[in-house]
C-alpha cells in the first residue's frame, strides 16, 4: 500500500505541475517577478559593500533564499485555502487518496517551481550582475543542503500556515505581507548588518534570515564573513536553526492541516 | 430484514452546530434511516432541512453528536486504518465544486481513476456520462450541466457499491435533467445503491424506490413515492360551478359524484374538474404540518 501512496504522490506531482503551467499568472509571478526585482535593485543600487562584493551580489543571494520562501511557504499558504474554497480538498477527501500523497504532490510542485526560479536568478545573476557561482565543492554542497532543507521547511510551514487564512480570496492579503516584512527584516532588500538591532533579533526567530545568511556564505567571498553581525557565516547555527524549523514545521503541518473548512 | 442487506443504517442520529451569533442550532434531530442494497433512496426536503448534514455524516465528512451510523458495514466517523479501503467502495458527488479548472475532462477522469483499486475504464465512464465530445475540453469551459456530469464521472470511476448524490440536478434544464435521470437508472441497473438528496419532487418520483421526507432535522415519513402521505388512498376532489359559486366535494367515488351531477345539470356542468392530490401537494402539506 505504501507503494501506492508513493505512486499516487508522483501522479499528483505531475498533475500539480501541469495545472501550474496552465495558470499564466502563477508562472509569471514565479519566473519573472524575482528576476524583475533583481533588475530593479541591481540597476538602482550600484554600491560596493566590500572589495569584490557589490550590492547586487548581496541582493541576489537574498533573493535566492527568498525564492525558497516564495515557492514553498507563500505559494502553498495561498494555494491551499483556495483549493479548500473550490472543493478540491473536499473531493480528494472522499476518495481513497492518502494525505501523504497530496503532500508529496505539493512538495514536487514546490521543488520544481523552486528549481525554475532559483535557476532563473542564477542565470541572470551570472550573465548580468557579475554573480560568482560557488567556487569550491564544499560551497556547492552547502548550497544543496540549504536548498533542500530550505524548501522542505518552506513546504511544511506553507501547509501549516494554510489553516490561518479564513478564505482563499483573502489568503494572499494575509500571507504576502508576512513574506515581504520578513524579506525586509532578514536582509534581502537591505544589508542585514545595517538594520536596527531589534529587527535583526526578530528576524533571527525565522528561517529566512538563516537562509539568506547561508546563501551569502555560498555566493560571497569568505573575506566578507567579518562584515556579518556575528563576524562569521555561522554555518552550523544555520543548520541547527533550519533543522529546528523543519521539526516544528512538520509537527505543525500534521497537526493543523484540514481537508475541509468547518 | 437482515442488516446484511442494508447499505446504510442510521439510528438516532443527532447533529447540532453552535454559531457565534445564532447559538446552538440542531441540524439533525434524531434520524433513523435504512437504505437497502441496490435501491435508490431519496432524501427529500426543503433547503436547510438537514439533508446535506445527514449525507455528509454518512460520507465521513462530519462527525455527529450522537446516534449510530453504518455505511457498508463501517462507521464513517471511526474508520481508522480502514478509511482508504472504505472510500474505495463509495462514490461521492458533492454540491458545487470549482476544482480542476485548468485540466481537461480526460485528464481529470484518468487521474482520479488512479486513486482506486479497481477503477472503471475512464474513457467509457466519460462516454457514459455523455461527455465524449468534451473529452479534451478544459473543465472551466464546461456548462453547469456538463460540469455536474463530470462530478458524477468522478463519483463512479472507482466502481462504487454506494453512490451519494447531493442535489445532483440543481440548475439543470429539463432536458439535461432527463438525461441525468437515465444515467442514474443505468447505475441502479448495474447494482449500485444510490442515496440522493433533492428538493425536486419530480426527481424523487422519477428515480426513487423509497423517499424519506425530512424537515427541521426530522424524518416526517418514509415510503414509496406512490404512497407518500397516503397519496394512493387520498380522496378525489370533484368541483364545479353552481349558482355562480365554486362548489366542491371530497370523495372516494368521484365517478358516482359526476353521475349525480350529470343528472342534476342539463348539458355541460360548468367548470367541472376531478383532481387527486399531486406529490407536490402531499409534500407541501407534510412540510407545512411540521412548521407549526
Amino acid at each position: 500500500m505504501s507503494n501506492g501512496v508513493l505512486k499516487i504522490g508522483i501522479h499528483r506531482g505531475a498533475l500539480e505541475i501541469k495545472q501550474f503551467t496552465r495558470q499564466r499568472e502563477s508562472v509569471v509571478f514565479t519566473m519573472l517577478f524575482p528576476v524583475m526585482l533583481l533588475f530593479i535593485f541591481g540597476s538602482v543600487f550600484k554600491d560596493t559593500l566590500a572589495p569584490g562584493v557589490t550590492f547586487s551580489q548581496y541582493f541576489i543571494s537574498g533573493m535566492i533564499a527568498s525564492g525558497l520562501v516564495n515557492t514553498g511557504f507563500q505559494q502553498l499558504a495561498i494555494m491551499i485555502p483556495i483549493e479548500r474554497d473550490f472543493g478540491t480538498l473536499k473531493r480528494l477527501r472522499g476518495t481513497p487518496i492518502s494525505p501523504v500523497s497530496y503532500f508529496m504532490g505539493k512538495a514536487i510542485l514546490v521543488f520544481t517551481a523552486m528549481l525554475v526560479q532559483v535557476g532563473a536568478l542564477l542565470l541572470f545573476g551570472v550573465l548580468f550582475f557579475n554573480l560568482h557561482l560557488p567556487s569550491t565543492s564544499e560551497k556547492w554542497f552547502r548550497f544543496f543542503w540549504l536548498v533542500l532543507l530550505g524548501s522542505i521547511c518552506s513546504t511544511v510551514l506553507g501547509i501549516a500556515f494554510s489553516c490561518v487564512p479564513k478564505s482563499g480570496r483573502g489568503a494572499s492579503a494575509v500571507v504576502s505581507p508576512i513574506v515581504i516584512v520578513l524579506q525586509f527584516f532578514s536582509g534581502v532588500f537591505f544589508v542585514f548588518s545595517t538594520l536596527p538591532k531589534w529587527m535583526q533579533e526578530f528576524a533571527a526567530f525565522f528561517p529566512l534570515k538563516w537562509l539568506t545568511q547561508g546563501m551569502r556564505s555560498v555566493f560571497l567571498p569568505d573575506s566578507f564573513a567579518v562584515k556579518e553581525v556575528a563576524a562569521s557565516w555561522e554555518v552550523s547555527r544555520i543548520l541547527i536553526a533550519l533543522l529546528i524549523w523543519l521539526v516544528v514545521g512538520t509537527a505543525l503541518a500534521l497537526k493543523t492541516f484540514r481537508w475541509s473548512d468547518r | 430484514m437482515s442488516s446484511a442487506n442494508l447499505a446504510v443504517e442510521v439510528k438516532g442520529l443527532v447533529k447540532s452546530y453552535t454559531g457565534k451569533k445564532t447559538g446552538k442550532k440542531v441540524a439533525v434531530d434524531g434520524i433513523d434511516l435504512s437504505v437497502k442494497s441496490g435501491e435508490i433512496f431519496a432524501l427529500l426536503g426543503p433547503n436547510g432541512a438537514g439533508k446535506t448534514t445527514t449525507v455528509e455524516i454518512l460520507e465521513g465528512y462530519r462527525d455527529r453528536d450522537s446516534g449510530q451510523v453504518s455505511v457498508l458495514g463501517q462507521d464513517p466517523n471511526n474508520l481508522g486504518i480502514h478509511g482508504s479501503a472504505w472510500r474505495n467502495r463509495i462514490g461521492i458527488v458533492l454540491q458545487s465544486t470549482k476544482d480542476a479548472e485548468d485540466l481537461s475532462v480526460k485528464e481529470v477522469v484518468h487521474h482520479f481513476a488512479k486513486y482506486y483499486q479497481n477503477p472503471k475504464d475512464p474513457d467509457l465512464v466519460i462516454a457514459d456520462v455523455g461527455l465524449s465530445e468534451k473529452m479534451n475540453a478544459r473543465v472551466n469551459t464546461l456548462s453547469g450541466g456538463q460540469r455536474r456530469r463530470l462530478d458524477v464521472a468522478l463519483g463512479i470511476i472507482g466502481r462504487p457499491e454506494i453512490l451519494f448524490l447531493d442535489e445532483p440536478t440543481t440548475g439543470f434544464d429539463p432536458e439535461a435533467r432527463r438525461a441525468f435521470w437515465e444515467l442514474i437508472l443505468k447505475l441502479k441497473a448495474e447494482g449500485v445503491t444510490i442515496l440522493l438528496t433533492t428538493h425536486y419532487l419530480d426527481e424523487a418520483e422519477a428515480l426513487a424506490d423509497r423517499v424519506a421526507v425530512i424537515n427541521n432535522g426530522k424524518i416526517i415519513e418514509v415510503s414509496t413515492p406512490q404512497t407518500l402521505g397516503g397519496r394512493n388512498n387520498a380522496k378525489a376532489l370533484v368541483s364545479w360551478l353552481e349558482n355562480g359559486k365554486k362548489t366542491s366535494i371530497q370523495t372516494d367515488n368521484p365517478t358516482d359524484e359526476v353521475k349525480k351531477l350529470t343528472a342534476r345539470f342539463t348539458g355541460e356542468i360548468p367548470e367541472l374538474s376531478v383532481t387527486r392530490p399531486t406529490l407536490e401537494e402531499i409534500y407541501i402539506s407534510l412540510i407545512g404540518e411540521t412548521h407549526e
